[in-house]
């Protein structure tokens, strides 16, 4: 790459999602190697939600804040009824917890099957994009829609419906499948199973960059279960506390060159939410299916790559599947669909395992009920500042690729980790001054 | 027009001009002879746009779009003749697009029989922001075409 004799601003590219005002983009600056980030845009917080749920009642936040994501709408609602029912002391047990648990388990199999097969995976096999691929992996890609429907289904029964159900409720539920409907999903999730097993499979032999981080991997943790809805949150660096210590131990800041708000560990710095936190601080809550198919995958107890993620997805749908599958066998109709409470004030926290990330959502309540502050972190504010110290790394590491892919590059690296805005395949206006 | 027709309307009402799609299904509600379905989407993944047409014949998809045309101008376009122009893109603010469902779709073979996209040109997607003026008189316009077109049938 030759160096132009005075500073230059270098457009390489402008696409797509930059219509959509605050997301998809990233200025760098490059000096003798050193890169740094001087504007980064890839997520816009929830703060329209936070204040709009401010004097709303307390039943309102689970069906708003289902509305933040069209693709996890269940970490939205899950995070929400967690921090209410502390609030109320409500707590789920039996089968209507197994249901929050299976009702997510569809939710995680839909989005990483989404992300893995349709956003990550043309970028390891070099296509611009899935429809590209599909037209040369047409049975990858109908064999990947076909296990994300399943998916999608377990959410429409239980959601009451596949885009921003409605049947979740602090409490419990509005209403509960009979046995007879869940176990009408055992054969599609049999073949879901095989089909996830595929996947990890066909991931695992893809071609990986050898890139190792010295990330600080934050997840929720249970002692007897891969998370989802209930746990300590702990770190591989000390971190181990309950949600409700959450504003104690991690802030969110606002950074200049973004839009977003961005957390961070208090003293320390960014950290990493996501499927490689979870997997490599909860290794040894996996099914041994899963344990084995690891290790068949080369992977270890832990993973420190990011672009092993996509394997990583795979993995936990295999477990998704496969937990599914358990909770259908041991489920029994509760008796009733919620828990009574009474309703009354104090300060309520949640944290659960959005597919993406630790999910926090904080809430204060009046002694009617009404909603008198809201606090929304989402899985990608909470990475951003991680992304950042990867686009970093790669951007120095690759000063010698063209614009181009450069450009890709970069996207690839985003797209590790699921964000938010992940989706479409160029998204990012990219502006890199090399000096 | 039979049993196996539907209106799909696609956007987030809680960003702006994206919410077009969901205001054209609200003029359609109780206006379509029985049997013409309505369905709702708040993004557009190609799982769920393949699925919503599965078995339906004729299939009308609302989305918002960006082309640099007049807010509120509306095109429709036969989606399953031909790809919709390069310059059309329809407004996602998450998953991949309308029209990159609609391509996935035509690459598996799965688009319906009939696909007619109606798009309405949106300026503003930002969260919270009601939708505009103009891009509600475009929705208020393509609800009356979706509903000739039905009756014609």
């Amino acid at each position: 790459m030759s160096t132009p004799s005075k500073p230059e601003t270098r457009a390489i590219s402008v696409d797509y999602l930059a219509r959509v005002e605050g997301e998809g983009s990233l200025k760098a600056r490059v000096r003798d190697g050193k890169a740094e980030i001087t504007e980064f845009g890839i997520f816009e917080p929830p703060r329209f939600y936070e204040a709009f749920l401010r004097g709303r009642r307390f039943g309102d936040a689970p069906d708003i804040t289902a509305r933040i994501c069209g693709i996890c709408p269940i970490a939205y609602q899950m995070s929400s009824v967690h921090a209410m029912e502390s609030i109320l002391g409500v707590k789920m047990e039996g089968a209507l917890r197994e249901l929050r648990r299976l009702i997510y388990c569809g939710e995680w199999i839909e989005s990483h099957v989404l992300h893995a097969f349709m956003l990550h995976l043309p970028d390891f096999l070099g296509y611009q994009s899935a429809i590209h691929m599909a037209a040369d992996h047409r049975a990858a890609v109908e064999k990947a829609l076909k296990l994300k429907k399943f998916g999608n289904d377990i959410v429409a029964l239980l959601g009451g419906r596949e885009i921003h159900p409605v049947n979740v409720k602090v409490g419990g539920w509005y209403k509960v499948p009979t046995k007879k409907q869940l176990l009408e999903m055992v054969p599609n999730l049999e073949w879901a199973l095989d089909a996830a097993t595929w996947a990890v499979e066909f991931t695992a032999g893809l071609p990986f960059p050898e890139v190792e981080q010295d990330y600080e991997y934050v997840s929720v943790c249970h002692p007897d279960e891969y998370p989802y809805n209930e746990g300590r949150l702990v770190s591989n660096k000390g971190i181990d506390i309950p949600a409700s210590e959450w504003n104690q131990v991690f802030e969110e800041v606002h950074v200049a060159r973004s839009n977003a708000l961005q957390s961070k560990v208090r003293e320390r710095g960014s950290y990493h939410v996501g499927p490689l936190a979870r997997y490599s601080l909860n290794f040894e809550k996996l099914s041994p299916r899963v344990q084995r198919l690891a290790a068949a995958a080369g992977l270890g107890p832990t993973c420190f790559n990011p672009f092993k993620s996509i394997v990583v997805r795979c993995l936990e749908t295999v477990h998704a599947v496969e937990e599914a599958l358990r909770i259908i066998d041991a489920y029994e109709p509760p008796s009733r669909p919620d828990v009574p409470f009474v309703v009354k004030a104090g300060e309520g926290h949640g944290a659960t395992e959005a597919p993406r990330g630790m999910l926090y959502h904080r809430y204060r309540l009046d002694d009617q009920g009404y909603i008198l502050d809201a606090q929304i972190a989402p899985p990608t504010a909470q990475s951003q500042m991680c992304i950042e110290d990867d686009l970093r790394l790669v951007l120095e590491a690759s000063l010698d690729l063209s614009d181009d892919d450069l450009q890709w590059r970069l996207e690839q690296t985003i797209r590790n980790y699921d964000p938010c805005i992940s989706c479409a395949t160029h998204f990012l206006k990219v502006e890199i001054d090399r000096g | 027009m039979g049993e196996d027709a539907l209106v799909i309307g696609v956007g987030n009402p809680d960003r702006g001009d994206d919410g077009a799609g969901v205001a054209v299904l609200a003029h359609l509600q109780g206006r379509l002879p029985g049997g013409v379905r309505l369905v709702r989407l708040s993004g557009a993944d190609p799982a769920h746009i393949i699925e919503a047409w599965q078995g339906a014949g004729t299939v009308f998809l609302v989305d918002a779009m960006v082309s640099g045309a007049p807010v509120g101008t509306w095109r429709r376009f036969d989606a399953a003749a031909e790809p919709l122009p390069a310059e059309v893109s329809l407004a996602s603010t998450h998953a991949l697009g309308a029209g990159a469902a609609i391509e996935m779709a035509r690459v598996l073979g799965r688009l319906p029989q009939a696909l007619t996209v109606y798009a309405i040109e949106g300026a503003t997607f930002s969260v919270g922001v009601p939708m505009g003026g103009a891009v509600a008189a475009g929705a208020a316009e393509v609800a009356n075409q979706i509903l000739e077109e039905v009756q014609r049938a």
